[in-house]
């Protein structure tokens, strides 16, 4: 044992990060602060404000003009340059990486500025002047199923693009002998824990080399590097990809980079220059990544004392407008495991993928996990109060039992180690789930609306890589089976005896250089600040493989184990040099405190650095057909990670660790807010490497796991418009929202990885969404759950759906076609002038140019019909708009009728308005009211924003329109005109 | 106040944590990108560029200052403090850096420096939150890795037993 104890001194020890110094001081260089060539130009991206529209034609002369501009590209140029991105499926669903005659969601690219600096670049993206013809757009993905939708690619001549069916065992049996059928539908929304540092890529076209050299916060996997190659048109070795030591965040969101890197090695391209672009927030919460929507319809054969004998399951998941590699992930990386924690041999699968004009769905945390535990642990506690049972009680009945360990799950999973039964028993005791459940009893006598809610689940780590291939037909895969995960790493030791490691994991924030750090120290004697990770990246010099990069927690179980190997190599061959010098064999060496020595006599020994520098300055001394130096290389893939077989069974991950959570929540009757009183969660991730790093790992999942739970969703209005486009809008967790859970903790190793370590960073993503669910659920005695449980739904539940407030019902307002995020008002304000002065500057185009904020031009074209063009910005919106705004049922100078729209890059509006005019004490009473629907990028900014914005902007009418007709101070007003002068004033 | 051309780049000159530092900027240049592209500094990290996420922090005559709702020029002949002035000139962390290290505060450290700033400022009014305090000051920070856990532990344990 003392053995064992000396060989892993640091590793499973709470080693604080070797990552933090850099990082609390500020010095770290993340993507943006990495340094570009002289000459590096700046790219901008103008979007589609529409979900589903035709693109007319695309203007870029007078964008072209700006002084500092370089090039503008459109969807026309990339067309021409490269190839349309691979997809898993066939299906002629073509995407390149600007949109080509059509635009398919809100925030595609559409064109590309690009010039000097990136303030240039966006001013010439305002004067691109895009005609769009819109389409009638598919948002719902039930409704995307029916046969009048209209379709996203007319040539595919469905929104279905994939349907595949699966049976394992004898569900039909099942069912039919079952006692009870259990039948469930739920929805899971869409979200993405959105990183805090947008996308960031680089790229420099070397053109003597036919070469493209690309800086980008990349995180693989890898796979999509040949996707971006053969885009480019170019062999995989002339795509150089570089990442940096630092990045602010990945949780999968950032392979989805990969069309952008395209996009930005295009422009190098044309311009001959090197390109940079950042993605900005409302960039990246329209149009970079969204976890899929997912529909299940699930039904569960039961026996009456509690047992599952099976489940059907009819998955749709909704991927957006586009299937960007390697969609649709989500349905299939989970396959293996359908039956999650439990013993459940006859399974039924139908899994559909969905296209609908939203933005095209991606890696997030969890992958898939999120949306299926959701409904396999709702279904369950429907069963358990079915059958009146403890919910509990049905887990424990069905869960794979102890003691049968390697398990083959229905649906192919090798499920590795555990020992479900105890560690529940572990949770309840150690969370001390009785004491909670008097709490309950205690707060429901005192007539408080309290839920107990529990989810047990099985997390899945290090994909295989062959998981998509059960997408295709049996014949089909069998032509190119796909299976395994490589992992690579890489232990070099120099002359003087320091030790660095290379390693492909890409890491996003997580610790990979302490854990390598731990493990190479181990291996060689070492302390860990003796050994210098790099874990930047570049595909022309470090290993890697397809598997490459940082996602399904793969670093655990497979990096360490690629970095143990090269460190054990190291290891050898050294043992090899000082057993010449020490007469004792290699094997019996051992190597402690920076020394290799006999540890029977450790007087007899070299220090480390001795024995590597003998292979730098004195190679001719080696043993017989040593080679000289030591850097040596770690390749592991493990056995257990084979192609899908004959029965579509496929062990979809190498690792499966058990989560176990319960919860309390004691919901706010009054305002609906869910407050988590107290969270418990079981974790057996197997061998911990570094107790600090796993809690903080658990923490983060948790954190926006209460995220997807309460608060996060990418909502879409019906056409199309997305209408959570600011950290406003997409709320997410603070500090104040986030409690502690309480982390129980059980080791149960794995056997399939040497280090014994699974994964522990995406569990929390797929069981606290549906244990606070299911809380809600037994505090409210509802089935009907929809996420994220917000205080309106939550109200909704209680007291029914809210009317809205009366005083906020605009009168007399023609109707707008209401679909995107409306905007309507009513107000009344005090202008220091008689009637007749207000209506003739509102009248006189030249006046009211010069009262209207930011209005550049504004043009008589008809009879009481204006033409704008306005600049105006909304938070973190601006551009420039043109509008068009028709006066009618005038009675001067006391009342009129306004409507028109405008329309610009960031979006549209249509709206219509009534003012009137009274003769007050030395001034006019002006009151108005408006509704105005707004779409586009604009809508995307949500109401406290676009509040704010309206009053600031009212004032600022106000104040001019009083300087210009009375030129006095004008009073406050109650402000709210602005819209309507919005819609005035951008249009008049 | 005075009136500035806005096309032309104007010569911007302030303290950066104790040294005077010129460059120029465009009125309309952000004091975040500023920092970043014309000075070179690494702590004024840009997340949402709306206000809300305040990964840009930075302080601004000892003023708590997002770096993206200022603009370069309003700092002309200004102090301005970044994460990089918090650690000793011989390179040590202080005492409430090594408290975030010491309790996993941090992962992917985007956020860091920011929060360390809104930190450095609070800590100065209210020396010894409590947890609900502190929570409550924190909550004017995104953080997407940690859950928070680690950082409020860390901001407990300095202001318990701190010697600077």
């Amino acid at each position: 044992m003392a053995d064992v104890a000396e060989a892993k001194k640091y590793l499973g020890q709470p080693v604080e990060r070797v990552e933090d110094e850099i990082l609390l001081m500020g010095k770290a260089q993340y993507s943006d602060h990495l340094p570009t060539r002289a000459g590096t130009q700046h790219a901008a991206i103008l979007r589609s404000p529409h979900a589903h529209a035709k693109i007319i034609s695309i203007d870029t002369s007078c964008a072209e003009k700006i002084p500092g501009v370089v090039a503008v590209m459109t969807g026309e140029d990339v067309k021409e340059m490269s190839e349309a991105f691979l997809i898993v499926l066939r299906q002629p669903i073509n995407q390149w990486a600007l949109a080509v005659e059509k635009v398919r969601y809100v925030g595609e690219p559409v064109a590309m500025v690009v010039a000097r600096d990136r303030y240039i670049a966006e001013d010439a993206m305002a004067e691109i002047d895009v005609v769009y013809e819109t389409l009638k757009p598919i948002i719902d993905q039930e409704e995307a199923i029916s046969d009048d939708a209209p379709v996203v690619h007319e040539a595919v001549g469905s929104n279905v693009v994939s349907t595949r069916d699966f049976t394992y065992g004898d569900p039909d049996g099942a069912f039919a002998e079952a006692d009870k059928v259990v039948k469930m539908k739920v929805r899971y929304p869409r979200n993405s824990q959105t990183p805090l540092e947008g996308f960031v890529v680089t790229a420099d076209y070397h053109e003597g080399e036919n070469l493209y050299d690309v800086a980008s916060n990349y995180q693989g996997p890898f796979t999509s590097h040949p996707v971006m190659s053969m885009a480019l048109r170019v062999k995989n070795s002339q795509l150089r990809m570089r990442t940096p030591q630092w990045s602010g965040g990945g949780f999968g969101v950032k392979v989805q980079i990969f069309p952008y890197v395209v996009l930005i090695c295009l422009a190098s391209k044309k311009t001959g220059k090197p390109v940079k672009w950042v993605e900005d927030k409302l960039e990246h919460l329209s149009a970079a990544a969204a976890a899929p929507n997912r529909l299940i319809e699930m039904e569960a054969a039961v026996k009456n004392d509690g047992t599952v004998t099976g489940f059907r399951f009819d998955q749709q998941d909704d991927y957006g407008a586009f299937l960007r590699a390697p969609m649709p992930g989500p349905l299939y990386r989970t396959h293996g495991i359908l039956t999650g924690a439990y013993d459940i041999k006859n399974l039924a699968v139908t899994n559909r993928v969905v296209m609908t004009n939203k933005c095209p769905s991606a890696m997030v945390r969890g992958f898939g996990g999120p949306q299926m535990y959701y409904a396999i642990e709702r279904i369950m506690q429907k069963v358990a109060i079915e059958l009146d049972m403890d919910p509990l009680d049905v887990i424990r009945k069905n869960l794979v039992p102890v003691g049968v360990f390697p398990y083959r799950a229905a649906a192919g999973a090798l499920i590795d180690s555990g020992d479900y039964p105890a560690a529940i028993e572990q949770a309840v005791n150690e969370g001390a789930l009785e004491e909670l459940k008097k709490r309950r009893d205690e707060k429901r006598a005192a007539g408080k609306k309290y839920g107990i809610g529990y989810a047990a689940i099985v997390e899945p780590a290090q994909s295989n890589m062959g998981y998509l291939s059960n997408i295709l037909p049996l014949d089909e895969r069998q032509r190119n089976p796909k299976g395994g995960a490589v992992a690579n790493a890489t232990v070099n030791v120099d002359p003087l005896g320091t030790v660095s490691v290379t390693a492909d994991s890409i890491p996003q924030g997580q610790g990979h250089m302490t854990i390598l750090s731990q493990i190479v120290a181990d291996v060689l004697g070492l302390t860990p600040d003796h050994i210098k990770v790099n874990l930047d990246f570049d595909t022309a010099k470090d290993a890697w493989s397809i598997a490459t990069g940082n996602y399904s927690s793969r670093f655990s179980s497979a990096t360490t184990v690629a970095c143990m190997q090269a460190a054990e190599k190291v290891k050898a061959k050294l043992a090899r040099i000082a057993s010449q010098t020490l007469n004792v064999p290699a094997e019996d060496l051992e190597f402690a405190e920076g020394k290799i020595r006999d540890p029977a006599n450790p007087e007899n020994g070299i220090n480390f650095y001795r024995a590597a520098g003998a292979a730098h300055w004195t190679p001719g001394n080696l043993p017989d057909e040593m080679e000289p130096c030591v850097r040596e290389t770690g390749s592991w893939s493990p056995p257990e990670l084979e192609s899908p077989n004959d029965k579509d069974q496929i062990n979809t991950s190498l690792t499966y660790g058990f989560v176990f959570d319960f919860c309390g929540v004691e919901i706010d009757e009054d305002t609906g807010e869910v407050k988590i009183d107290k969270y418990v969660t079981m974790h057996d991730s197997g061998t911990i490497l570094n107790p600090l790093i796993a809690e903080g790992q658990v923490h983060g999942a948790f954190a926006w796991a209460v995220g997807c739970a309460l608060y996060e969703e990418f909502v879409y209005g019906d056409d199309g418009s997305f209408l959570t486009g600011t950290f406003a809008d997409y709320l997410v967790p603070t500090s104040w929202e986030v409690p502690e859970p309480q982390i129980v903790h059980m080791e149960s190793p794995s056997m399939v990885t040497p280090l014994g370590a699974k994964g522990i960073a995406e569990g929390n993503c797929m069981s606290t969404p549906v244990c606070l669910a299911n809380a809600v659920a037994d505090a409210l005695d509802v089935e009907d759950i929809t996420l994220p449980m917000t205080p309106t739904r939550i109200s909704a539940m209680i007291h029914g759906e809210e009317k809205p407030p009366a005083n906020n019902k605009p009168a007399a307002v023609t109707p707008v076609k209401g679909e995107g995020n409306v905007l309507r008002g009513t107000g009344e304000t005090f202008v220091p002038a008689a009637p007749q002065e207000v209506w003739n500057t509102l009248l006189d185009p030249e006046a009211l140019a010069a009262v209207i904020p930011g209005c550049h031009k504004l043009d008589l074209v008809g009879e009481n019909s204006y033409e704008a063009d306005v600049s105006l910005g909304v938070g973190p919106v601006r551009g420039r708009f043109k509008a068009n705004v028709g006066l009618s049922e005038m009675v001067e100078p006391e009342k009129a009728t306004l409507s028109g729209g405008l329309i610009g890059p960031l979006g549209a509006s249509q709206g219509s308005g009534h003012v009137s005019l009274s003769a007050a004490d030395r001034g006019t009473t002006v009151t108005y009211d408006y509704a105005i629907e707004l779409t586009g990028t604009v809508a995307s900014v949500g109401g406290r924003l676009l509040e704010g914005a309206a009053k600031a902007l009212v004032n600022q009418f106000f104040q001019r329109l009083g300087a210009q007709v009375g030129g006095g101070p004008v009073s406050e007003g109650t402000s709210w005109w602005r819209n309507l002068l919005r819609s005035l004033g951008l249009a008049k | 106040m005075p009136q500035l051309n806005k096309d032309a780049r104007h010569s911007v000159t302030l303290t950066l944590n104790g040294d005077e530092v010129t460059g120029y900027a465009e009125p309309r240049m952000l004091l975040s990108d500023f920092l970043t592209h014309e000075i070179g500094i690494t702590s004024c990290h840009v997340g949402c560029e709306h206000g809300v996420c305040g990964a840009c922090t930075v302080l601004v005559d000892g003023t708590v200052m997002r770096g993206c709702l200022t603009l370069a020029v309003q700092a002309e002949g200004s102090t301005v403090e970044t994460a990089e002035n918090l650690a000793s000139d011989e390179g040590e962390l202080s005492e409430l850096q090594q408290a975030f290290k010491k309790h996993h505060g941090l992962q992917c450290g985007y956020c860091t420096p920011g929060i360390l700033m809104s930190l450095t400022a609070y800590l100065k009014e209210n020396p010894k939150p409590t947890e609900e305090e502190l929570r409550d000051m924190l909550s004017g920070h995104l953080c997407r890795c940690t859950g928070y856990v680690g950082m409020v532990k860390a901001v407990l344990d300095y202001c318990e037993n701190r010697t600077d």
